[in-house]
């Protein structure tokens, strides 16, 4: 019997549902306004509650990417910063979307269609180079513009490219301050200018003497990989800071 | 008894042995010197080279991803398409040296070719036009000057902009090193010595072994064009 009367309960409340519901789009569709616009959230100007990453870990599957003199390819050491990285911006409170999660080959179109539907707070693009000194942010060289309703494909990111630079500020400031050496620069990498958020790309170079040519630490270290690692981590919480303040 | 016929052939043919036998010894003496003559007129002065020159080359550095300007002195032709070569043989010289701070391999073979073309117009229109003044009117004493449509456009071609289509060898793209920075110091480097030799030359493109292709060393994108004119640097400039 309770069962009984719990089930025409369950199907009263539905039914009401409905009803409800088609009730409201009828009074939309008599205001002469589109009933997704009944939906949209009414607080538009409230600051963004989540907040996201994109980890991309460059080349993967038949793109190997570099291959370092050891043996080892940028493919492998990508894919090991951006599981490192995940897990501690995961114990840091902050989301993340990866691009790969494992040895697959993705092309770049389809690395920034993930970064665009996250629509991220960042998006980083991870690479490593025996070639240099230190870290390498790189922003895309598009010039900036203004955001548009429909923009082209391969210079997306033209309209983010000021927060672009703004974000690879934050990260200079955040590796600078880890004692790094970091180089700042513009380049036309095929996904960041078709990534809709603020973009740059993170090039890892062995650590080298200030002015020599001597590697003081490689890449294949694990404290070297930690410490960047970890200036990634915070250079992200510091824009997160940033972002949410008003 | 010998027919009197055979003697008349039989001296007709001496005769002709023997003026063809004269005849031979002339053309030996003449082919002798003649070949005496030939080897008076043997070069005795070196061939005539393009006079040096100096050169400005963006130099690029990967200890610190700069860009520096370099001048050097080297013979250059006068042909555009081929003064651009040897500009860009001698910065590719410098890459594959030893002690280079960008090394790349390959040299001055490198470069195939390098074709310069009238560049795609991009605010041209802001320019005024040959034949009116500043301002836009015409000119006074224009009037008999008056030219078909095709002159303004053959002028624009030898005095504009113009585009630069590099033409790199396989084996060079195939032994650069893979990395964001150093790929895009080797592009930039190119284009700025480009232009900082043939101010005309305001847009770069590459071709590898005659075909387009996606990226340098699996980072920097070939397939767009990239404006030479935003690249020489002041002193130490980061690309």
């Amino acid at each position: 019997m309770p069962v009984r009367l719990a089930i025409r309960l369950f199907f009263a409340a539905r039914r009401q549902t409905l009803l409800s519901g088609l009730v409201l789009a009828c009074a939309a569709f008599a205001a002469g306004q589109p009933v997704l616009a009944q939906q949209a959230p009414s607080a538009p100007s409230a600051p963004p509650a989540r907040f996201v990453v994109v980890l991309d870990a460059a080349h993967g599957g038949d793109d190997a990417g570099g291959r370092f003199n050891n043996g080892q390819l940028e493919k492998a050491f990508t894919l090991a910063m951006s599981v490192r990285l995940r897990s501690l911006l995961a114990a840091r409170g902050i989301q993340v979307v990866t691009t790969r999660e494992s040895d697959t080959a993705i092309d770049a179109n389809k690395r920034a269609e993930i970064a665009n539907h996250a629509a991220a707070q960042a998006c980083l693009s991870l690479h490593a180079s025996e070639s240099g000194s230190g870290i390498h942010l790189f922003a895309s060289s598009l010039a900036p513009a203004q955001p548009t309703r429909f923009a082209a494909w391969k210079t997306a990111q033209a309209a983010w490219v000021t927060r672009s630079l703004a974000l690879e500020g934050v990260f200079n400031s955040a590796l600078a301050h880890a004692g790094m050496t970091v180089s700042l620069g513009r380049t036309t990498l095929p996904p960041l200018d078709s990534m809709t958020c603020p973009a740059i790309a993170i090039e890892v170079a062995p650590e080298r003497s200030p002015g020599k040519d001597n590697i003081t630490a490689e890449l294949t270290d694990p404290d070297y990989q930690a410490r960047v690692a970890g200036a990634l981590a915070a250079a992200l919480v510091q824009w997160r800071t940033e972002a949410r303040q008003p | 008894m010998i027919p009197r016929y055979q003697k008349i052939l039989f001296s007709i043919l001496l005769l002709a042995s023997l003026g063809m036998g004269v005849m031979l010894w002339q053309l030996r003496e003449r082919a002798h010197q003649r070949m005496i003559a030939g080897q008076d007129s043997a070069p005795t002065s070196a061939p005539e080279v393009a006079p040096d020159e100096q050169a400005t080359l963006v130099v690029a550095s990967d200890l610190d991803g700069s860009l520096l300007t370099q001048v050097h002195t080297l013979p250059l032709p006068d042909d555009p398409g081929a003064r651009a070569r040897v500009v860009l043989g001698k910065l590719l010289d410098l890459y594959a040296a030893a002690d280079a701070g960008h090394k790349v391999a390959g040299g001055a073979s490198s470069v195939t070719q390098v074709f310069l073309l009238p560049a795609p117009e991009i605010g041209a229109a802001a320019k005024p036009k040959p034949a009116e003044s500043p301002t836009g009117e015409a000119k006074p004493g224009d009037s008999g000057s008056a030219k078909p449509a095709a002159a303004p456009s053959q002028q624009a071609q030898q005095t504009g902009p113009q585009l630069a289509v590099v033409n790199l060898t396989g084996s060079f793209v195939a032994s650069h090193p893979s990395g964001i920075q150093t790929e895009t110091l080797t592009i930039l480097s190119i284009c700025g010595t480009l232009h900082a030799n043939l101010p005309r030359v305001t847009q770069v493109r590459f071709l590898v072994d005659g075909q387009p292709r996606a990226t340098l060393a699996g980072h920097a994108d070939l397939t767009r064009t990239y404006l030479a004119a935003d690249v020489v640097p002041s002193e130490g400039t980061h690309p």
